[in-house]
């Protein structure tokens, strides 16, 4: 059932609290692209980004999506995440870019050799920043939420960055009722939120709501993983470097965030459904991104990151 | 994070049906760290289970490192956050923190309470739907009271809630409670507000919080959070005439042509008679589109895509609205403006308004009166500084449709742009249109510019001459004129200091006031290509903003600026007038160049070198460029 059509029979109830937050996420979308000259959406391919590819789609309709998706990719990810993104790509009929960074390339950047931070680095923060300025976007759509994490709880729906894509809080601009100030200098750029007032339990309602396709790995299934330092890491090709005496074992597992395969926790479960997913995510006792292992390292980190240009 | 309810494990689907049709409510929470306002968001988010366990073990280990509550847990760290903050111990900008009941999904706007923080709270309150006013019971309705209620009413929050905090220290007494409902009441009517809420509590102990508290048996209100989940939110924006400003034209191919927008206020149907402000061309809706079908009614509230029946020409920035009541639409206002930026609001500095989906040229007028935000009291004021506000008038470049603000936010709230720096730098509310805007008319004359132009063999133009004082603006300017006159062009200059003996005598060398000279003298060249001629204006201008303002006001091509470029040192060593040896011993104030700034411009038509450069081949450079143009 749609969102859209749930309330719409008079004396219509209140609208759901999805249905204002699908109806501002459309109105960011739609403002970003009437003002900016060449915007773009970032796309993971991630939970979050198909949530966001389904705004896109329905802030248009029936036009075609009038941006191009981007995958900075990192050659790393789950094979599963690539195969979703082909098949988006033909179901939703958008134009798709996917980046890699040649420097990463050509010194074969990875998670093994060169650690999580540099490989996140170079692939990603170094990627993103190079692709925004290769194509000249002045806009970029991103699946930031305000309830991942601390420091995203003051993180405006325009994120404006300098053309060295810095983010500085004393140039972030007030943001009064549905008013965004998109007017910037060349060779300014600005992030764009547009679910920035979502929070986990309402992208898998909407998921569940409004049948949106995901990658099969937040779903359990028996998969080979190993544990290093407390984490399940899976199996997912043959360029993952076991330690010695290492043996993959089969178990029952999901992922709750998706990234790079050598760098994403898996959780046991039993969970093969939406609602039980639900279910689990609303038991569970631990929040999101303790899957993701570049969160760790200290305290505020993700602001710090924020600041050097990652998302 | 567990929401208690037992029915997450026995039956997910049954969950899941229920909280899919649960409300938003947006609240606005104003208080300083005293207050104990970071306390009770922090409260609201672990009564209700939003906290995880791995951030209940960061925030326990906090709370012994840093906490002030003796090792107990400080729910404040929950919610301060950036790294900056947690060391100053402040809040100093807008967070907003998400968490759900059984009834509501709530979304809280936490805004710093500090008077230099106004700009924070207005902004956190523009999205509200209700505000939580948080009082120490044991200090009862102070200044900053006053003025976060002041702010509340001013940006129209409908429900407030008096939160009378920390009762457990003043022994949860029923006299202090009543003595400060007492001093609330009166205060509140004298702004506006009829209708609140007030509510005893202990955020630090949970009392009252989500369930009424044995503490106050003589309390026969409701607590916190049960209120915030029953007060209504979306029945008054429907019941108004329906408002669409369009976002978008949606045109996938030449048979399709939609309006995409948000819709404002009151609902819609295929078949409504609508019309397009501010053209004011009719049609009827013919359908609402979405991805997931066509609708039978859309309301407030929702993003939507109309079609009509007829092609009218509508477009971005223009608003579709009830045939049977359309806004008005003007190009003067009184407003109250809210300054949000450490430049101050300069009256006659044009400024980029946006308003709904609108970008139009606005000016302020000087201030009526700006009020102090703690006292309320009306003070005359020349400009606004950062977190001042004032009620000013406002003058657009075109006539826009608009509601007054108490009416629809969306169509009365409306922000303000710097043009250079791009900042949003102010934002305010209309109030209503002044009348000279709607029964003053353009009057079309059937002689025009070009006619008179023609008849003097010329085309007009603006010659704008800027520079320090003592650059040679004036000797080049009068040499060009004699130039230009001897070829039998006809002219006239508009010298700075002539003009401020008569027209600009009322002005002094203020930044507001450099401003008004500017905006007057540009007016008048406006006149006078008008009319044909070729004006020479020699003027210091020294802002960018002014000389942008002036270059707007004329035809494309009309108007060439010549940068009379002297270096300061040169200016001061020849210093004809003798002004900047006055300035340097601070007889002269204001002096361009020595207290008070020059933006050179970046891009002038003509750049004036007067090191390498004599006053006559300035002028024969400028003359010669200029019938070049002109014939």
């Amino acid at each position: 059932m749609s969102a859209n059509r749930a309330a719409a029979l008079p004396p219509a109830p209140d609208l759901t609290h999805l249905q204002r937050l699908e109806a501002e996420s459309i109105q960011i979308f739609r403002e970003v692209v009437a003002e900016c000259e060449k915007p773009v959406m970032l796309y993971s391919v991630g939970k979050d980004s198909a949530v966001m590819l389904r705004l896109a789609q329905k802030a248009f309709y029936p036009s075609k999506i009038p941006f191009p998706l981007m995958h900075v990719d990192t050659t790393w990810k789950f094979q599963d995440m690539y195969a979703m993104r082909e098949r988006m790509q033909k179901e939703a009929d958008f134009d798709l870019i996917v980046y890699q960074n040649p420097e990463a390339v050509e010194r074969k950047i990875n998670p093994f050799d060169h650690g999580s931070a540099l490989h996140t680095d170079i692939w990603k923060t170094e990627g993103l920043k190079q692709a925004l300025d290769k194509y000249g976007f002045d806009a970029a759509f991103g699946g930031g939420r305000r309830d991942e994490e601390k420091s995203r709880a003051k993180e405006r729906i325009l994120s404006f960055r300098s053309a060295q894509h810095r983010w500085d809080p004393k140039i972030q601009r007030p943001e009064l009722w549905r008013l965004y100030n998109t007017r910037k200098a060349p060779g300014e750029n600005f992030r764009a939120f547009p679910i920035s007032n979502w929070t986990e339990l309402d992208i898998w309602q909407y998921i569940h709501l409004e049948n949106v396709p995901i990658v099969p790995l937040y779903f359990s299934k028996v998969r080979p993983v190993v544990e290093r330092d407390g984490a399940l890491i899976m199996v997912d090709d043959e360029r993952m470097k076991l330690e010695p005496g290492e043996v993959p074992m089969q178990k029952s597992v999901r992922f709750r965030t998706l990234g790079c395969y050598p760098l994403t926790g898996a959780v046991e479960s039993t969970a093969s459904t939406l609602p039980e997913i639900i279910q689990e995510m609303l038991l569970t006792t631990t929040s999101e991104r303790q899957g993701r292992k570049i969160d760790h390292d200290q305290a505020a980190s993700m602001e710090k990151k924020k600041q050097e240009g990652y998302f | 994070m567990a929401h208690v309810s037992d029915l997450i494990a026995e039956d997910i689907d049954a969950y899941l049906e229920a909280h899919q049709h649960k409300s938003l409510l947006r609240f606005l929470t104003c208080g300083s760290v005293d207050d104990g306002k970071s306390t009770l968001i922090g409260r609201l988010l672990y009564d209700s289970k939003m906290i995880f366990e791995d951030q209940l073990a960061a925030l326990e280990a906090d709370s012994k490192k840093v906490g002030t509550q003796g090792g107990e847990i400080d729910f404040a760290l929950l919610v301060d956050g950036l790294a900056a903050e947690r060391e100053q111990g402040i809040t100093i900008d807008v967070a907003y923190r998400f968490f759900s009941t059984d009834k509501r999904k709530f979304i809280v706007a936490d805004t710093p309470g500090h008077e230099q923080y106004t700009r924070n709270m207005v902004t956190g309150a523009s999205t509200a739907d209700a505000a939580v006013i948080l009082i120490d019971a044991r200090k009862g309705v102070l200044t900053q009271s006053r003025r976060h209620s002041y702010l509340v009413s001013l940006l129209g929050i409908r429900h407030v809630v008096l939160a009378i905090n920390k009762m457990d220290l003043v022994d949860w007494s029923q006299e202090v409670f009543d003595t400060i409902l007492a001093d609330y009441r009166a205060f509140a009517a004298q702004i506006g507000i009829t209708e609140f809420t007030a509510i005893p509590m202990s955020a630090l102990r949970g009392d009252n919080i989500t369930a009424v508290s044995e503490a106050a048996p003589w309390y026969k209100g409701p607590a916190l959070l049960p209120h915030l989940e029953d007060l209504p939110v979306e029945d008054q924006l429907r019941a108004r005439p329906f408002r669409m400003p369009v976002q978008w034209v949606n045109r996938p191919n030449l048979d399709f042509r939609g309006f995409s927008g948000f819709i404002s206020s009151g609902t819609v149907k295929p078949g409504d008679k609508v019309k397009s402000i501010p053209s004011g061309r009719e049609s009827r809706v013919a359908r609402i589109v979405t991805l997931d079908g066509d609708l039978d009614i859309a309301v407030a509230g929702q993003s939507v895509t109309l079609t009509l029946e007829d092609e009218i020409d509508a477009s971005r920035g223009d608003v579709l609205a009830a045939s049977s009541d359309p806004p008005q639409v003007a190009d003067q206002f009184e407003s109250t403006i809210v300054w949000m930026d450490d430049e101050p609001m300069l009256p006659g500095r044009p400024y980029v308004l946006k308003l709904g989906t609108r970008l139009v040229s606005a000016s302020v007028a000087e201030p009526k009166y700006k009020v102090n935000v703690n006292t309320l009291e009306h003070l005359a004021a020349k400009r606004l500084e950062l977190n001042e506000i004032g009620v000013c008038n406002l003058s657009l470049d075109a006539p826009i449709a608009f509601d007054p603000y108490v009416e629809n936010h969306d169509l009365g709230g409306f922000i303000l742009i710097d043009r250079i720096s791009n900042r949003t730098v102010g934002a305010g509310m209309l109030h209503f249109a002044l009348r000279r805007s709607q029964n003053v008319h353009w009057q079309a004359l059937d002689v025009d510019k070009a006619a008179r132009a023609r008849a003097k063999g010329q085309t007009a133009r603006v010659v704008w001459l800027t520079g320090l004082s003592g650059s040679g603006k004036s000797t080049i300017a009068n040499l060009v004129e004699k130039r230009l006159m001897a070829a039998g062009r006809h002219t006239y200059l508009l010298d700075g200091d002539n003009v401020r003996h008569g027209l600009n005598r009322d002005l002094g060398f203020t930044d507001a006031d450099r401003v008004e000279n500017i905006r007057r003298v540009a007016e008048v060249a406006k006149l006078m290509v008008d009319a044909g001629l070729i004006v020479l204006v020699s003027f210091i201008s020294p802002f960018r903003a002014e000389r942008r303002m002036a270059r707007d006001l004329m035809g494309a091509d009309e108007f060439v600026e010549v940068y009379v470029d002297t270096p300061l040192a040169e200016a001061e060593r020849r210093d004809v007038k003798g002004l900047y040896k006055k300035a340097r011993t601070g007889e002269l104030k204001n002096f361009t160049g020595i207290d008070s700034p020059y933006e050179a411009p970046e891009h002038p038509e003509i750049h004036i070198d007067t090191t390498a450069m004599s006053a006559e081949d300035a002028a024969e450079l400028i003359a010669a460029r200029l019938m070049e143009g002109l014939d």
